[in-house]
């Protein structure tokens, strides 16, 4: 059983004109086998809130904890926080030119399992990963995400969910830019992980319609910087019929 | 571009040479000016680190600082460089070439019998026994339709003015290597002259690593129709190396084809590199195809890269004429991406830079380079601590 516990957070950016703070006091706990959606408007920070988990240089974190079964994340490098358990499936991976995908996840594997995995088993999860994922065989001798359509780059992201078995990940709008087919598949390979590994997740998205596929247990409503309002999964159906309006325009 | 003023510039009257095929050339060192930073060609080279390279008189490179491994159908013997083969290639451009050129009273000549093929390669090393200025000449002929590979290696410590003289005849095939694996306290210019037979088909590839001063000027001639040359170029510099590359490609013939790509990384206060890349598309070179292309991938601060390309050209009835060129500091981004993984930042680190580099290292096509230039690269970042 593993906890992840944000509690107070404030964040912010520096950009040109000086620091501005995006995150205003966030506080969400998830726990293995729980998904939790986390919906907004544009802006709203559900992208700093992911990016701030897993450690990317660009926020700073100005006040608040967050704590991964008591042991305090902030202190931990962007590796560290991945080898403890966490994942970030990114909204836009970045192109890694000259490094196979075959070689980053198995570097990858052998990073968080602290020993290179067995050829032979290895050879064989992979293969069939990918399969569940209606990945071609060649994509492993392709270079990461170099080249890669929108929908390859989600299945790339869920692949490495899956293969790398973390214990928290969240996805920062994956659903974003997959027509229904390739988000029918890339939702499949969440509900396996969690499934499979009672992985804990926390869904970042704009749209509900990956929530008919992915069916949340908590829904949070993100508005300038922190939580709203929160709820169940009927809360999600309330925005699809009622969109943000009504709380972008409590917020001003 | 910077103008230059050579000898035919001046008797032409005081009109600075444009373009790359009106310099001058001769053998004789007196035809060309003492070296100054203010002359386009040596603009950015550290003339202290030279050491003699540039004077009229210096040693030669004899047989025992060369061995090789050769491969069936590839011969070698030392000429007296009065042979008509020399010079069958080309003539020299500027100064140190020449000083080269008239101090080797001997040619190295590597000749591939006609009509033979082997995929194996041939491997010479050239190692200074003393770091003197010494010259070396070579020339490399391939017979027609012939199909070799073949590496050069220059390793330990020397101070190397060199000629290398590339001839393919008629359908030949070479893949011809040049490594510059120098330790530190050597100084080595290199000018190699390449002239391509009909349909004759050249990979060039310069691999450097090592050296306070390298300069490599691979120079191709396409006089003949249909050739195709591909030269790629890797390099590694690290605090105290200066490295240069200037390769030149002269499309003369019809339907010829040239492909350019060298990419380099570097590291350390100091690490100083250059790459111009010269394309020069004669009116009578119909229906040419060119592409050339440099990035660098800047690891630390303190480290500086200097690319340019230069593209002339003189007919518009070509099939394609390009070039790019970057200089780009480490991204951040691909770091973060890999850590967000679990990979530990060295090790991150030197993916991507492998991963940078490994688009040029795996056309070498010679797996035991491959491997050894990769083992290298690793070594390099470790001691860094990159």
């Amino acid at each position: 059983m593993t906890t992840l516990e944000i509690k107070n957070l404030h964040v912010s950016v520096e950009t040109d004109q000086g620091s501005k703070q995006i995150l205003r006091g966030v506080d969400l706990t998830i726990k293995s086998g729980e998904i939790h959606a986390v919906m907004g408007p544009n802006g709203s920070g559900k992208s700093t809130l992911a990016y701030s988990v897993a450690g990317h240089p660009k926020y700073e974190v100005t006040d608040g904890q967050i704590l991964l079964d008591g042991e305090d994340v902030l202190e931990m490098s962007v590796d560290e926080r991945a080898r403890a358990g966490l994942f970030l499936a990114m909204q836009y991976p970045v192109e890694i030119p000259g490094v196979s995908v075959s070689n980053f996840l198995r570097t990858a594997k052998t990073a968080l399992s602290g020993e290179a995995p067995k050829l032979r088993e290895w050879v064989g999860d992979l293969r069939d990963a990918m399969g569940n994922l209606r990945m071609d065989s060649d994509f492993t001798e392709r270079n990461v995400n170099e080249g890669f359509s929108g929908g390859e780059k989600k299945r790339h992201e869920i692949l490495q969910l899956e293969l790398l078995k973390p214990k928290i990940a969240i996805l920062d709008e994956t659903d974003s830019g997959l027509d229904v087919d390739a988000l029918k598949v890339v939702s499949e390979g969440v509900n396996r992980a969690h499934a499979d590994n009672g992985l804990g997740v926390l869904l970042i998205t704009h749209y509900t319609r990956i929530l008919r596929y992915i069916k949340p247990d908590f829904v949070h409503v993100f508005v300038a910087g922190k939580v709203a309002e929160q709820g169940g999964a009927e809360l999600a159906e309330r925005l699809e019929n009622e969109g943000y309006d009504r709380y972008t325009k409590a917020a001003v | 571009m910077a103008a230059q003023h050579g000898l035919e510039a001046h008797s032409h009257g005081n009109v600075p040479i444009q373009t790359r095929s009106e310099r001058p050339r001769s053998t004789s060192v007196s035809d060309f000016p003492e070296l100054s930073n203010r002359q386009e060609i040596w603009r950015y080279v550290p003339l202290d680190r030279l050491r003699g390279l540039d004077k009229e008189v210096m040693g030669e490179l004899t047989e025992s600082e060369v061995t090789a491994e050769l491969a069936s159908g590839t011969s070698m013997r030392w000429v007296d460089s009065t042979d008509p083969l020399v010079g069958s290639a080309g003539l020299p451009e500027e100064r140190v070439s020449a000083a080269a050129w008239t101090n080797a009273s001997k040619t190295l000549v590597i000749e591939v019998e006609a009509e033979s093929e082997t995929t194996d390669a041939s491997f010479l090393k050239i190692a200074p026994n003393t770091a003197e200025a010494k010259a070396l000449h070579v020339v490399v002929s391939v017979g027609n339709h012939a199909k070799a590979t073949i590496a050069l290696d220059h390793l330990g410590q020397g101070v190397l003015g060199e000629n290398v003289e590339i001839v393919l005849g008629d359908g030949a095939q070479l893949n011809f290597v040049t490594l510059q694996e120098w330790e530190s306290g050597s100084t080595h210019v290199s000018t190699q002259f390449s002239k391509l037979g009909r349909d004759s088909s050249l990979k060039h590839v310069v691999v450097t690593m090592g050296g306070d001063l390298v300069r490599v000027v691979p120079a191709v001639s396409l006089s003949a129709a249909g050739a195709e040359v591909n030269m790629y170029g890797v390099y590694l510099a690290g605090s105290g190396n200066y490295f240069e590359h200037r390769p030149y490609v002269d499309h003369i013939a019809e339907n010829c084809v040239s492909n350019v790509a060298y990419k380099g990384a570097l590291q350390g206060v100091g690490a100083h590199t250059v790459w111009v890349g010269d394309v020069l598309i004669r009116e009578s070179a119909v229906g040419t195809s060119t592409y050339e292309l440099n990035r660098n991938l800047l690891l630390t601060d303190g480290a500086r890269a200097d690319s340019v390309p230069n593209l002339e050209i003189e007919t518009g009835k070509i099939e394609g004429a390009g070039h790019a060129s970057a200089s780009g500091r480490f991204d951040d981004e691909q770091l973060f991406y890999l850590m967000s993984r679990g990979i530990d930042e060295d090790q991150a680190r030197k993916l991507v830079v492998r991963g940078f580099l490994s688009e040029v290292i795996q056309k070498i096509g010679i797996e035991s380079i491959e491997q050894r230039l990769i083992s290298a690269i690793e070594a390099e970042l470790e001691k860094a601590g990159a």
